[in-house]
């Protein structure tokens, strides 16, 4: 019999539905798995025995025929999301022993629909990076690996590298992740999964650590785009809790899977291009282009040339708002205090000082700075205009186009430490992502291709706000005609 | 705009941050680089432009003044100060801070 961790969420889901495979027995092999995978570094925290109660409890409702749309599926969280007491870290030093007392909303949803917690996913510090090297908890290490015999250490992307190289080395069946400038799209292109971010206000951010506010919003990494659509369907849905969360029904994402792309408009902006991007990647959304065309689809040029200015302002906006959520991390009310201090400022500043990594107190600088006296028409409120420029311009190519098809990233995964020394190089990994985060769209990698080194390349595409279900036709259609469904070589193991 | 030591001093103190002496120079740099890279934005034209805060059309939703259920609700001390690395008698205990 096939080891039940191999099969896809989807697959998993109807082998326990048809008790072929018990929930117990799943959850058994992907800790096995995980166990195995210590090298991988992707979980912080693993659940075994809850896992195993929940998996027992999904076993139960399934041998009655009862059991909800993903009763018994073995899934990792990523550690921003709180999980009832279950250490929740967002990888940071600050949160030491936080264990908090309420559920968030996404997890409570995904164990209403029968989901199994086997732990705590690992992540850039509080979702700050794109390479997972911020965690306090160590770098996540790529499953995939170089074609050249080097065993050089890759990067998962980030800042969802936990849930990315577990998804990639099927330590989950699917995972939660978050995107804010592209944590889910840019880590899903590095490993050869699918990741989905929603439409800003699709999902509840109540219960997920806040890094900002205005442009966080959660999401999957799965391994096929099956598996995203199912695990979106259980995700998505208005929380009153969430001011921002919009009410509007949930559709079946995984019913129109398959539908015909006759006569939808692709738009291809000629923006979405850098310097030194490798020609492979051009080549692949060449190809893209093409299977578009063979699916029925009329490819429209677009610009869009606000492009350029969509990561400056990202970081003003993204920090602004960080530096404000952060403050609420001062040795009070949970997590880290320092040991040493004189009064309480010190006991505020030394706490911060100690528990927070470079790049969070790098941004939280610059969220300060840009907010404060003097400086505020001159960053912030700039930002916030170019930011409404850029969502106009998308505003305006939706009216002519359904979707619009780009790179996923700037390049495949690079090795670990090979960008930390200029933040702004780090930065640009996100180029092609951060402006669905600015104007709310949703947006979603597939795997396409390999590059010469057999590194996995991920294709993007973007859609209009609440239109998931069209971008899960393309999306679907894309991965049909790829076929990119290698999975990396178990070295770890 | 670059941005030089003492003003990195006066926003790590903003932002309850310490920063040691010799960490500032770097910082100065860093912050100075990002910032430069940043510039750019003032070659878009954003006369009469309004700010855009949040990328969803709606107002922001009132509910019914009462108690609510569950982990938003109220009487549940020990659940508030859980987490507190100090407390006593579901207070936060911080250092003094009134002479």
């Amino acid at each position: 019999m096939t080891n039940p961790a191999d099969l896809t969420l989807a697959q998993l889901r109807d082998a326990l539905k048809a008790k072929d495979v018990s929930s117990l027995e799943a959850t058994d092999a992907y800790l096995t798995r995980i166990e195995k995978a210590k090298a991988l570094n992707a979980y912080v925290t693993v659940t075994a025995d809850k896992a195993r109660d929940m998996a027992k409890a999904s076993d139960a409702k399934l041998a009655k025929g009862e059991g909800g749309p993903i009763e018994g599926v073995p899934l990792g969280i990523k550690d921003l999301f709180c999980t009832e007491d279950v250490l929740t870290t967002a990888g940071s030093h600050i949160l030491d022993g936080f264990k908090p007392r309420y559920e968030s909303t996404v997890t409570s949803q995904l164990w209403r629909d029968g989901g199994v917690m086997l732990g705590k996913l690992n992540m850039d510090e509080f979702a700050m990076g794109s390479s997972n090297e911020t965690s306090f908890y160590g770098n996540v290490v790529n499953p995939w690996r170089r074609e050249d015999g080097g065993n050089t250490d890759l990067t998962p992307g980030g800042s969802s590298g936990g849930s990315s190289a577990s998804v990639a080395a099927r330590l989950c069946a699917a995972a939660t992740a978050t995107d804010t400038g592209g944590s889910i799209r840019q880590p899903a292109s590095l490993t050869n999964t699918v990741g989905v971010k929603p439409t800003y206000g699709r999902v509840s951010r109540w219960g997920v650590v806040a890094f900002a506010s205005s442009l966080d919003q959660a999401g999957p990494i799965a391994q096929d785009v099956r598996d995203a659509a199912i695990m979106l369907k259980s995700m998505a849905g208005h929380d009153p809790k969430d001011s921002t969360s919009v009410d509007r029904p949930v559709p079946d994402y995984e019913a129109v899977l398959g539908q015909s792309l006759k006569g939808l408009k692709i738009g291809v902006p000629k923006e979405y291009r850098v310097d030194g991007m490798p020609d492979e990647i051009e080549k692949l959304w060449a190809q893209g282009i093409e299977w578009m065309k063979d699916a029925g689809c009329e490819i429209v040029d677009i610009s869009l040339p606000m492009t350029k200015y969509a990561l400056p302002v990202y970081y003003i906006v993204a920090p602004a708002e960080a530096s404000s959520n952060l403050a609420r991390y001062d040795g009070v009310k949970y997590g880290l205090r320092a040991k040493e201090y004189t009064d309480i400022t010190s006991m505020y500043e030394e706490t911060r000082a100690e528990g927070f990594g470079d790049e969070v107190k790098r941004r939280i600088l610059i969220g300060t700075y840009v907010l404060s006296a003097g400086y505020y028409d001159a960053y912030y409120l700039r930002a916030q205009k170019v930011r409404k420029r850029i969502f106009d311009e998308f505003t305006d190519a939706f009216s002519k186009v359904d979707l619009i098809l780009t790179p996923s990233a700037p390049s495949a995964a690079f090795g670990l430490g090979e960008k930390t020394n200029d933040p702004v190089q780090m930065y640009l990994n996100d180029v092609f992502t951060v402006t669905a985060n600015l104007a709310g769209l949703p947006g979603a990698s597939v795997p396409a291709g390999y590059d010469r080194q057999g590194l996995p390349l991920g294709l993007q595409l973007l859609a209009k706000p609440f239109d998931e279900e069209t971008m899960f036709k393309g999306l679907f259609a894309l991965e049909q005609a790829a076929g990119a469904n290698k999975r990396p070589n178990e070295w770890w193991a | 705009m670059s941005i030089d030591k003492e003003t990195v001093r006066k926003v790590a103190k903003l932002a309850r941050i310490a920063e040691p002496e010799q960490r500032l120079e770097p910082l100065a740099k860093e912050l100075s680089g990002i910032l430069g890279w940043i510039e750019q934005l003032n070659e878009v034209d954003i006369e009469g432009v309004e700010a855009m805060a949040s990328a969803v059309d709606v107002k922001l939703p009132m509910r019914e003044d009462v108690l609510q259920d569950g982990p938003t609700g109220g009487g549940q001390p020990e659940n508030v100060v859980a987490n507190a690395p100090k407390t006593e008698d579901h207070f936060f205990v911080v250092p003094k801070v009134v002479e």
